[in-house]
């Protein structure tokens, strides 16, 4: 679960021996979500007998990549240090705007996913610009916009389609190839997977990519760590800032598009309280809450155990209103668990 | 000017790296810094000492582009500036290593090594750190300085205090720096610490860098020191060079001179029973 896959250590010295392997594993910042995503697997497999049916991993995957698609930026953000309480809204905003645009236009739905993208990047540079000019906490302006969103979303809605939900733009030109980016199937053997399931593991891989191995991720460990100490040495803070919140803002659109096309409708309503999920998954996964520490892989894990436990307890046929103390719980203990672990790792020898 | 000798130059000809001549910095109607001047050459230790409050962190930010000046000159190797930001004073060669800023704690030695100016390799969405050569650079590097690290991977926050000033040093020194800036850098250390890390200033300017050492500590000043500038209450309140003034005279400026005679004077009446020791602390405001 590393993927670092940094190239073997030049010529050791012979004092590395005191780091052993395991010590070097637990050093690991997606440890505790790992061993949390095992543990709730095991148990639901107990529980619930069709937990293990093949048709399941298609579903569970699929919870978790909705997750997942935004949890990987959010957790990029937060080892740079912020928040971003808008990001569940702005994917509800991401959808509307897109088929708003479309219906209204009479134009090709492709169209209004471009100006989509456009809008919600300006959401996200928005969040961006308003931290680094105003310095007040990143909780309190994505606070603002958060409620702002949600306002305009309902209110647009309401004023354009006169209910809560979009117009249909299902026989709209170009529908059926936006579906087929955002919202198809893969069929492999009798499994059906979402196509969502390939932007998530492409997105946590371009996320893990630029943070271990780019100058930009190391700006943002450098951000999120010490945003004074990076200033001093040249990193230019306010641009790494703005970078994260229009990543947070380009995985809403995805995520947003997803939600249009795997309808035709949208409710204007919809994604509150989503962006406390993403936080969760990416707390779970081994982000520090103050900042500079974390993984994107270990948003991932977090956003599958999100997926096993919410499609899990439908499979054990629980009363799905569990769910919240189950997620609630387990980000409890994730979190304990990756205190533990990073005291023990750290402690110097 | 109250400089009460001038100090000077090796050699003529050659401007010095950093000079401030008469800088001030006002923070709206607080005189932060006033009247200021120094010199900062090529293998030299220029000494600015003086106690907390006295303005020795505002000049250090002016100098590291944190802040711009209000009033007076600045020149870098002659020429007249003003600096834009830290990005801008390390580009003219101007680092600064902080007390407490100067590293990231919970990032591996390797990335604090080269934050900022991050080596790459590849071309387009493939650019990429060269993580062998900085690993490698890092070591050798550290090594060079006489640190030997059992590990790079280790958060820089596990190494002690002095081991991460001199981690900072070994950076500036590595990427070309031509001035380096020390902002209290023995402060937090004991003796045997702050020992080291003299010496790695001392390497600093033996390899032709000009060093500008923040202290409150004399004894540490007078050591390495060439120059030395004394501020009190951000404004200058002496300047000399090594063969003009004795320890015992720096100590004594920057102990507040006539102030602590009065101190003395003062606690020696009192009829405390206490220890009749006199420390030259809390004769300033901040």
């Amino acid at each position: 679960m590393t993927a670092t896959g940094q190239p073997a250590a030049p010529p050791t010295d012979e004092r590395l021996l005191r780091t052993s392997p395991l010590r070097k594993l637990l050093g690991r910042p997606e440890l505790g979500s790992v061993v949390g995503a095992v543990a709730v697997f095991l148990f639901f497999a107990l529980v619930a007998d069709s937990f293990l049916q093949a048709s399941s991993l298609g579903t569970v995957l699929y919870a978790a990549s909705t997750i997942g698609i935004m949890a990987a930026p959010v957790a990029l953000l937060m080892i740079g240090g912020e928040f971003d309480l808008s990001a569940g809204v702005m994917v509800t905003s991401s959808a509307l705007i897109s088929s708003m645009f479309s219906y209204q236009m009479t134009a090709n739905v492709w169209v209004g996913v471009f100006v989509s993208l456009l809008v919600t990047l300006g959401f996200g540079a928005f969040n961006g610009f308003m931290l680094t000019r105003t310095k007040l906490p990143s909780f309190i302006i994505t606070l603002g916009t958060f409620l702002m969103l949600t306002g305009l979303n309902l209110g647009f809605t309401k004023l354009i389609s006169g209910t809560v939900s979009t117009k249909s733009i299902g026989n709209m030109e170009g529908f059926d190839s936006a579906r087929k980016v955002f919202a198809s199937y893969l069929t492999i053997g009798d499994v059906e997977f979402k196509v969502t399931i390939l932007w998530w593991a492409a997105l946590v891989a371009i996320a893990t990519w630029i943070l271990i191995r780019t100058r930009f991720g190391n700006w943002i460990f450098a951000v999120g760590g010490e945003a004074d100490a990076a200033r001093a040495v040249g990193v230019p803070v306010i641009r790494t800032r703005i970078g994260l919140y229009l990543g947070v803002a380009f995985a809403a659109w995805v995520s947003g598009q997803h939600l249009l096309f795997s309808y035709d409708v949208v409710q204007s309503g919809e994604g509150v309280g989503n962006e406390l999920i993403y936080i969760i998954a990416a707390v779970i996964g081994g982000c520090l809450i103050t900042g500079g520490y974390g993984s994107a892989i270990g948003s991932a894990v977090g956003a599958i155990i999100f997926g096993m436990t919410s499609k899990g307890i439908v499979y054990a046929e629980w009363n799905p209103d569990w769910f919240k103390y189950f997620l609630g719980a387990m980000l409890l203990l994730a979190t304990l668990l990756n205190h533990w672990v990073r005291k023990r790792a750290e402690a110097t020898t | 000017m109250t400089a009460t000798q001038a100090p000077a130059p090796r050699d003529p000809a050659a401007p010095a790296l950093v000079e401030l001549d008469g800088v001030s910095k006002y923070y709206g109607n607080i005189k932060a810094l006033e009247n200021v001047s120094l010199e900062v050459h090529a293998g030299e230790i220029s000494c600015v000492l003086g106690d907390n409050g006295a303005g020795k962190s505002t000049l250090i930010k002016i100098i590291a582009g944190l802040h711009r000046h209000d009033a007076g000159t600045f020149l870098i190797e002659g020429e007249e500036i003003t600096l834009a930001n830290p990005r801008d004073a390390l580009d003219r060669g101007i680092a600064t290593v902080y007390q407490d800023l100067a590293v990231v704690p919970l990032m591996p030695v390797w990335r604090n090594f080269f934050l900022g100016s991050e080596p790459t390799k590849g071309a387009g969405p493939f650019k990429r750190l060269d993580v062998r050569r900085m690993r490698e650079t890092t070591r050798a590097e550290l090594l060079r300085m006489g640190i030997d690290l059992r590990d790079v991977d280790q958060p820089i926050g596990t190494l002690s205090g002095g081991e991460r000033q001199c981690v900072a040093i070994a950076r500036a020194v590595y990427f070309g720096a031509k001035v380096l800036v020390l902002d209290e850098p023995t402060a937090a250390l004991g003796v045997k610490q702050s020992g080291v890390v003299l010496k790695y200033v001392a390497a600093a300017r033996d390899a032709g860098l000009g060093v500008v050492l923040i202290t409150h500590n004399p004894h540490h000043a007078y050591l390495v020191g060439d120059r030395f500038v004394l501020l009190k209450r951000g404004a200058m309140s002496g300047s000399h060079t090594k063969d003009g003034v004795t320890l015992d005279e720096l100590t004594r400026q920057m102990a507040g001179g006539s102030e602590l005679d009065e101190l003395s004077h003062e606690l020696e009446r009192a009829p405390s029973p206490g220890d009749p020791g006199v420390r030259p602390e809390g004769d300033e405001t901040p």
